[in-house]
């Protein structure tokens, strides 16, 4: 603890109704990914956190190290499509499993990765961004096209972004495979495109046409939000604007030579010619820069930056937050053109993210990257995070839905949840080094002293693992 | 650590705690005559597609409105001279022939905007808008009954919207940790025994423990039916339960998708019948989802977001073997917005019916406090036996 540092004393602070929370303890932890013992805490906490807007590295080394989306699909061997034209029933089940194990292994190895980044930045607080995007512009890797580009969907369309404009990740997000394959955007086909007229003469029937999901969402999750006034026939007619969105190499006959098959192609043959009318305005461009039109007026409009600044807002602040943040954070947002560093000094500014009450429980995925940091290890031996989160109820990048996982107390402070917290924190209190008594680490660890009743059940515990365990587990430790 | 007096102390302190524990409720709740009667909700997340499930093979317009996703009628069960059901439903077939299950069709939510989100916190909320009442109606539901020494349980790891509020309920799912022993557990409870928040969340915890025993079965649909009537047919064990299912929004290969939740979803009800014994007879089980799809197949072999859905009443309580149903047609002039099935039961006021009937209270009052917004209509009646 530094002398800078103001002590708050709160008379409600629970448990035990007692405990000191300095800014110190609120910038590691509630703007951080938690303590590591034995480091220096920083003199100033406002000054640290800006500093990593600055710091941050887009690609650190440990993301680095993992293979980028055309060298997953290049050295993935069989293809999603190639199992559908099997020969036999035999051979296809064979090829559907051989499929899926590959991906779960580039997924696992990806998940390990972002754990182990998130254990080893010096730059937390922007990590912690890193996160909240990926959550925002959520992909789910339960779909089996999607798992394998979980990991490079992160470091390629958001952690490029992070400290930039927001229309340049709503772009790289809209354009990547794994956002594309996950609202089925491939197989979206203009009604009246050329690639539908030739079929219905072919085949004498029209059977193939828009899928309104990747519009709907953009629309309700990414840009705007939800009941902000857009229609029905904005998604439709979005829809058929994102017409042509495709995937290079997912089928035979979008395969172009000169680019890499997983890149980006815009495929004229399925685009819906046209104008297009979205929220009062028309679109007369062609081809895919009709989509990127509408793109372009979405990452500035208002709605958008109300919509983010209340999902930050909420993030960092607590689960209701306060509408003069949102404003504000609003307000940097619109002045800036959409500039998210802005946004994020408003946000280290604001006296609503420094409230000495606890905001936030933390999410199994927040709270297993704080305990592993807690350990103040570099190296862990099969640390094996993917069934560690399944485990714990938040499966990296898999929350089943384009939502995203909720960022609310009531979704995390639950019974069954709590119990598997209290289980796997008795497993990992063996990562902790030998040479700290639990006692001693327990300030080093929650960044601040115990409350009273926590330093007397850690006093109490007849083994180190359970004292340890009582630790992880402990109020204190699980808020933020 | 070295064992100290201090330590002596706690341990003592615990031992004592852990005593409280066990014999308090019992004395509590055994005064109270709970109800017989058990209400299930299983929701389908994602909008499930009614069309396929209960699909209205007696109307010419169906095959025309969706010529590749239509079911051969051969394979189908005919359930009335329109309504056909699903063949993945084999067992739900046999409850309809047996008078325990009850479909509604052309059902819908008070909500119209086709957001997953939006229309599953009307549908767990009870409200008429998004985000406008904070508590879930199952919540609210449970104050309308005596308590029971466990409370009304969500078969999840999560409470779900519908059952969060200011009575106590509790969530379980079956954990693949291994058991943290009991001491640490007793220690724990020592540790959040100041927590307001976390204090009963741990108590409910290990109570849902205790009574699931050690038995924890797969996380499969028969499974899932295992667990929840396991809790719901013991006589001091919940009186309302919630199982959620999820992967309904099937923007493409629906045939294959929907066959395989489907079966799920048989599996799931046929073990809660087989599972719950003489309790089945008491037992009312609500499936329903946030809204329906759209009529016509889109262009990636699947349905976009819709309107009215189908709901169904399953159990031995439940006066079955019929289609409720004012069947709108889906000739495009009768659709909602020139694309989905129109509404025309409202599922608030098939909500506030099933509940009121199942547990003996007056529909009025059910509604008013399930559905505080107000029901367009009345509560419907005569669907459960008295």
């Amino acid at each position: 603890m530094t002398p800078q540092a103001t002590p708050v004393m709160t008379p409600d602070m629970i448990p035990g109704r007692d405990g000191v929370t300095t800014s110190v303890t609120i910038a590691l932890n509630r703007f951080g990914l938690g303590a590591r013992p034995e480091e220096k805490a920083p003199a100033d906490p406002k000054a640290w956190l800006r500093r990593q807007i600055d710091a941050y590295d887009k690609q650190p080394p440990t993301i680095a190290a993992l293979p980028n989306t055309f060298k997953i699909i290049a050295d993935f061997g069989p293809r999603p499509g190639e199992a559908r034209t099997a020969e036999d029933a035999v051979t296809k089940q064979k090829l559907e499993a051989a499929i899926r194990r590959g991906a779960r292994a580039i997924y696992a190895a990806a998940a390990e990765a972002r754990v182990m980044q998130a254990v080893l930045t010096d730059t937390p607080f922007a990590e912690r961004l890193v996160h909240f995007w990926t959550n925002h512009f959520a992909i789910s890797a339960d779909k089996v096209l999607v798992t394998p580009f979980a990991g490079s969907f992160e470091a390629e369309a958001i952690r490029p972004h992070v400290m930039g404009k927001f229309e340049d990740m709503l772009l790289a997000v809209e354009h990547h495979p794994a956002m594309i394959f996950f609202l089925d955007q491939t197989r979206s086909v203009g009604p009246g495109s050329l690639a539908a007229e030739r079929r219905a003469v072919r085949k004498g029937k029209r059977d193939i046409g828009l899928n309104e999901n990747l519009a709907r969402e953009i629309l309700e999750l990414h840009t705007l939000g939800v009941r902000s006034g857009y229609t029905q026939s904005d998604v439709t007619e979005f829809a058929r604007a994102l017409t042509g969105w495709s995937i290079n190499g997912y089928a035979a006959d979008t395969t172009a030579a000169d680019s890499p098959a997983g890149s980006f192609i815009f495929r004229a043959e399925v685009h819906e010619p046209g104008t297009r009318r979205i929220l009062g305005r028309s679109y007369s461009q062609s081809g895919e820069m009709q989509a990127r039109a509408v793109l372009h007026d979405l990452a500035v409009a208002p709605a958008t930056a109300t919509h983010l600044a209340t999902k930050l807002a909420r993030h960092f602040a607590g689960d209701e937050p306060a509408q003069t943040l949102i404003d504000r954070l609003a307000e940097a947002f619109n002045k800036s053109g959409g500039d998210l560093p802005t946004v994020y000094r408003a946000l280290i500014e604001a006296p609503e993210c420094w409230n000495a009450r606890p905001a936030k429980f933390k999410t199994p995925h927040d709270w297993l990257v704080s305990v592993l940091r807690g350990t103040g290890r570099r190296t862990f031996q099969k640390l094996q995070t993917a069934p560690k989160l399944i485990q714990l109820g938040q499966p990296m990048w898999t929350p089943g839905s384009p939502a995203g996982w909720d960022d609310v107390a009531a979704r995390w402070a639950a019974p069954d949840a709590l119990i598997r917290r209290v289980e796997a924190a008795h497993r990992l209190a063996v990562l902790f080094p030998n040479k700290l008594d639990p006692r001693e680490l327990a300030p080093q660890v929650l960044a601040r002293e115990p409350s009273t009743g926590t330093r007397a059940q850690i006093e109490g515990a007849d083994t180190r693992v359970t004292a340890l365990t009582l630790l992880l587990v402990s109020p204190e430790f699980q808020r933020r | 650590m070295i064992e100290t007096p201090l330590h002596r102390r706690w341990f003592l302190t615990l031992a004592g705690a852990a005593a409280t524990v066990a014999l308090a409720p019992r004395i509590a709740f055994a005064a109270q005559a709970a109800t017989e009667r058990r209400f299930v909700f299983i929701i389908q997340r994602g909008a499930a597609d009614g069309l396929e499930i209960a699909p209205p093979l007696g109307d010419a317009d169906y095959v025309r409105r969706r010529p590749a996703l239509a079911l051969d009628p051969a394979s189908a069960l005919k359930l009335d001279t329109t309504f056909s059901l699903h063949p993945a439903l084999v067992q739900l077939g046999e409850m309809y022939k047996r008078s325990e299950a009850t479909f509604i069709h052309a059902v819908a939510l008070p909500y119209r905007d086709r957001s997953h989100f939006d229309g599953q916190n009307v549908m767990e909320s009870g409200g008429s808008a998004p985000y406008r009442v904070r508590d879930g109606w199952m919540n609210r539901l449970a104050g309308m009954l005596p308590k029971t020494r466990t409370p009304p349980t969500a078969f999840a790891q999560t409470v779900p919207m519908a059952l969060r509020g200011a009575n106590r309920v509790t969530s379980y799912a079956p954990s693949k940790l291994p058991d943290a022993n009991a001491d640490l557990l007793g220690r724990v409870a020592l540790l959040y025994q100041y927590d307001p928040e976390l204090q009963p969340v741990w108590a409910a915890a290990m109570e849902a423990r205790g009574l699931a025993g050690s038995d924890a079965p797969d996380n499969n649909p028969a499974g899932v039916g295992r667990l929840a009537a396991t809790f719901l047919k013991k006589s001091d064990g919940p009186r309302i339960a919630m199982i959620e299912t999820n992967g309904w929004d099937t923007h493409n290969q629906q045939t294959r998708r929907v066959t395989q939740l489907l079966g799920g979803l048989d599996a799931l009800l046929a073990s809660l019948r087989d599972n719950l014994g003489a309790a089945w007879t008491q037992t009312t089980v609500l499936v329903a989802t946030e809204f329906g799809r759209t009529a016509a197949a889109n262009g990636t072999g699947g349905t976009d977001h819709g309107t009215a859905s189908l709901a169904m009443l399953v159990g031995g309580a439940v006066k079955g073997g019929r289609v409720i149903a004012d069947w709108p047609g889906l000739a495009p002039a009768a659709l909602y917005e020139g694309r989905d099935l129109k509404p025309t039961t409202d599922l608030d006021a098939l909500i506030a019916g099933a509940a009121a009937e199942t547990f003996g209270l007056d529909p009025a009052r059910a509604a008013a406090t399930l559905f505080p917004d107000g029901l367009a209509g009345r509560p419907l009646d005569g669907l459960i036996r008295g």
